[in-house]
């Protein structure tokens, strides 16, 4: 079968630093002085983008791509969609490729939604027949009928992502590039674009996703890639990719993390997490964390000035990094100030509800609004244990999903004698 | 020639993105199209009555409105050109950034789409000679090769300043300085004609000297073209446009890097 992309020892390097604007100024005054030398590029600091990455895509796989932030995700894309040239290297790519790194690309805000249906398509490579063949299929799955001769900029912003993502779910290319377009949009609408994208994978074509969202990557994708520092770490199934790759973000299994060394973080400094413990109901460090257990999360911090209205979260994720849950101060309690110096904060979970498995932790220390003085993704892995919860001599089982309820069984009504069943035993 | 079999397959986008300007240039204005016309025809009022009416500017026997429409309508276009068309690629870095087309389409569909503009400012022309009673000669049958060669140094040049202004947003603020110089090097307010013989060799360094001077000389069958000049200005715009294309492909790889 013949490879839908073939991307050989791709290598991209970027300059560091602003491009100045008195470079020219300077190689004119260079030239000037010495008009016969050569004078090229003053050196910058570089730094590669991509290292030598290979990929053979094969016609109707569709390939997730995962990693950090600034691993190289975003140049690879570039570099497959054309929009950037590797350093070094060589790609290609079979048949018509439509790289949607944006919704509604070129849209604008002066011409209607029927017209920039129209030039949207164009750019995203339809021609204009195919175009006028699908316009109503895309703007009743735009759901934007009665507003197809308004301008665009009197669009809510809703109404905007949808007709370009409705556009670009009508795109019949032989190769699709996608980077995190669906991290848009309401529920519903999400769900409309992951049916789309599932139409397009079962219609045979080569759909290259790059996300964020590792569960969207396994939903969708039958094969994954993680991108790491510009090189390919590891390719292969999904779930071990993700899970390979969730793994080297936390340490092993802890219950207690130093986190003041930790250099993988972000937010500005001005307070920040030291320590995380997990301790038992008389606050003594925990061994070990079962399911169903009273729990108290101890977060040490170090503030550098006065900070009012802090917000504390935490979130728990499972191993293939679905948020379960987030625990904030924000909603959950009020902490009025924090002072300068160093202080901890104890979150009490009565029950911890999760079933037996490996889970991760991620921490923010923020103010509402975009200030962040601390972030850090993924910096705890932790195993819950099964435990005996109901006493009944068998253990909850990881096999049972994700999270349990607490509960009682009742048998109301039994032909032969009537009776009430205790499930749970009376603390 | 791989180029132009490609740029042939983006034909469509080609059109949309000139349909595009020439259909969001009058939006949300009260004129609409009437602005295409409005601008020129404002500026040869001025100059007719500043230079013609004051000034007594020889205009070799063409009456002034017709001098300086003649002359304003090409110049217009050009110096809108130079704008919009070196202008486009930065404007539109969000195209650049996200989708791979052939870049030179944006600097050439702002060039095509300033047609527009001119066919309707054609009309008023024809309009302003039916008034003074003008027949035009066969020379008028010039104005198609001399509007390829206006196209081809006004989309030349930007696509030079265009590729330029990606790196330096100097460029930006040059331009319409640029412009300004170039009116007044450029036989618009005055003749040709005016100009010492021993020094119009330097006036056709200029390329735009020759083009504006034959749409003038064209629409009286009482002047002759200057075809030495026309010539000259012919191999100059030829020569911008080979170094334009050039230069533009070398540098268009890095565009979506350091825009």
């Amino acid at each position: 079968m013949p490879h839908s992309i073939t991307v050989e020892r791709v290598s991209k390097q970027y300059r560091l630093g602003e491009v100045d604007s008195d470079l020219l100024y300077e190689r004119l005054i260079d030239w000037l002085k010495h008009p016969l030398h050569r004078h090229g590029t003053r050196k910058r600091e570089a730094i590669w983008a991509l290292k030598d990455v290979c990929l053979e895509v094969e016609q109707g796989e569709v390939l997730g791509i995962i990693g950090r932030n600034g691993a190289g995700k975003s140049t690879l894309l570039k570099v497959l969609s054309r929009i950037t040239y590797p350093t070094s290297g060589s790609m290609k790519v079979n048949g018509r490729i439509a790289a949607l790194l944006e919704v509604g690309t070129g849209f604008h805000g002066d011409l209607t939604g029927r017209e920039n249906v129209f030039l949207n398509g164009s750019i995203l490579g339809m021609t204009r027949k195919e175009i006028t063949a699908k316009l109503d299929a895309i703007v009743s799955f735009a759901g934007v009928e009665s507003f197809l001769d308004t301008p665009v900029k009197r669009y809510s912003s809703g109404m905007f992502l949808r007709l370009g993502f409705a556009v670009a779910a009508h795109l019949e290319p032989d190769v699709l590039v996608v980077d995190e377009v669906l991290a848009v949009g309401d529920a519903a609408f999400q769900k409309k674009c992951l049916n789309a994208m599932d139409e397009m994978r079962s219609g045979g074509r080569t759909v290259v996703f790059v996300s964020h969202n590792v569960a969207a990557v396994e939903n969708l994708c039958s094969r994954a890639v993680w991108i790491d520092n510009g090189e390919v770490r590891l390719d292969g199934r999904p779930r071990d990719v993700i899970e390979a790759y969730m793994a080297t973000n936390a340490e092993a299994s802890r219950l207690a993390a130093d986190l003041s060394r930790i250099q993988n973080r972000r937010g500005n400094g001005d307070a920040r997490f030291t320590k995380l413990e997990f301790l038992n109901a008389d606050a003594e460090p925990l061994k070990y964390l079962s399911s169903g257990d009273r729990v108290i999360l101890r977060l040490h911090y170090e503030a550098v000035t006065h900070i009012s209205r802090p917000d504390f979260e935490i979130g728990i994720y499972t191993d293939l990094g679905m948020l379960l849950t987030k625990f904030s101060t924000f909603t959950d309690y009020q902490i009025t100030s924090i002072s300068p110096g160093q202080g901890h904060l104890d979150l009490v979970i009565d029950c911890f509800s999760f079933l037996p498995g490996r889970y991760y932790l991620s921490l923010w220390l923020k103010i509402q609004g975009p200030t962040y003085f601390d972030v850090l993704e993924h910096c705890l892995q932790f195993d819950v244990e099964s435990s005996d919860f109901y006493g009944s001599g068998k253990g909850i089982s990881r096999y049972f999903g994700l999270v349990f309820l607490p509960c009682q069984w009742r048998l109301l009504h039994n032909p032969v004698e009537s009776g009430l069943v205790e499930a749970c035993p009376q603390p | 020639m791989e180029a132009v079999s490609e740029l042939w397959r983006y034909r469509e986008l080609f059109y949309f993105l000139a349909w595009r300007d020439v259909k969001v240039r009058y939006k949300q204005t009260a004129l609409g199209v009437a602005w295409a016309v409005l601008q020129p025809l404002m500026t040869m009022v001025i100059f007719t009555l500043l230079f013609g009416t004051l000034g007594h500017m020889p205009s070799d026997g063409i009456p002034y409105p017709l001098f300086y429409f003649g002359a304003l309508l090409p110049w217009t276009y050009f110096s809108a050109t130079l704008s919009n068309s070196g202008n486009s690629l930065v404007v539109n870095a969000n195209l650049l950034t996200k989708v791979y087309f052939p870049r030179v389409i944006l600097p050439t569909s702002a060039a095509v789409s300033g047609l527009v503009d001119f066919a309707v400012g054609f009309i008023l022309l024809l309009a302003i000679m039916a008034y003074y009673r003008i027949v035009p000669g066969w020379t008028l049958l010039l104005w198609p090769f001399l509007i390829v060669l206006l196209f081809a140094l006004a989309l030349g040049v930007s696509m030079i300043l265009a590729a330029l202004n990606v790196r330096y947003r100097d460029v930006k603020y040059t331009l319409p300085f640029l412009v300004q110089l170039w009116l007044f090097v450029t036989p618009v307010i005055y003749p040709i004609s005016m100009i010492p013989e021993r020094y119009r060799l330097f006036v056709a360094l200029n390329p735009l000297s020759g083009v504006i001077d034959a749409f003038r000389a064209s629409l009286v069958p009482a002047k002759q073209v200057d075809w030495q000049l026309l010539l000259m200005s012919s191999i100059v715009t030829l020569a911008i446009f080979t170094a334009a294309v050039v230069y533009f492909k070398k540098t268009e790889r890095a565009f979506a890097d350091i825009i």
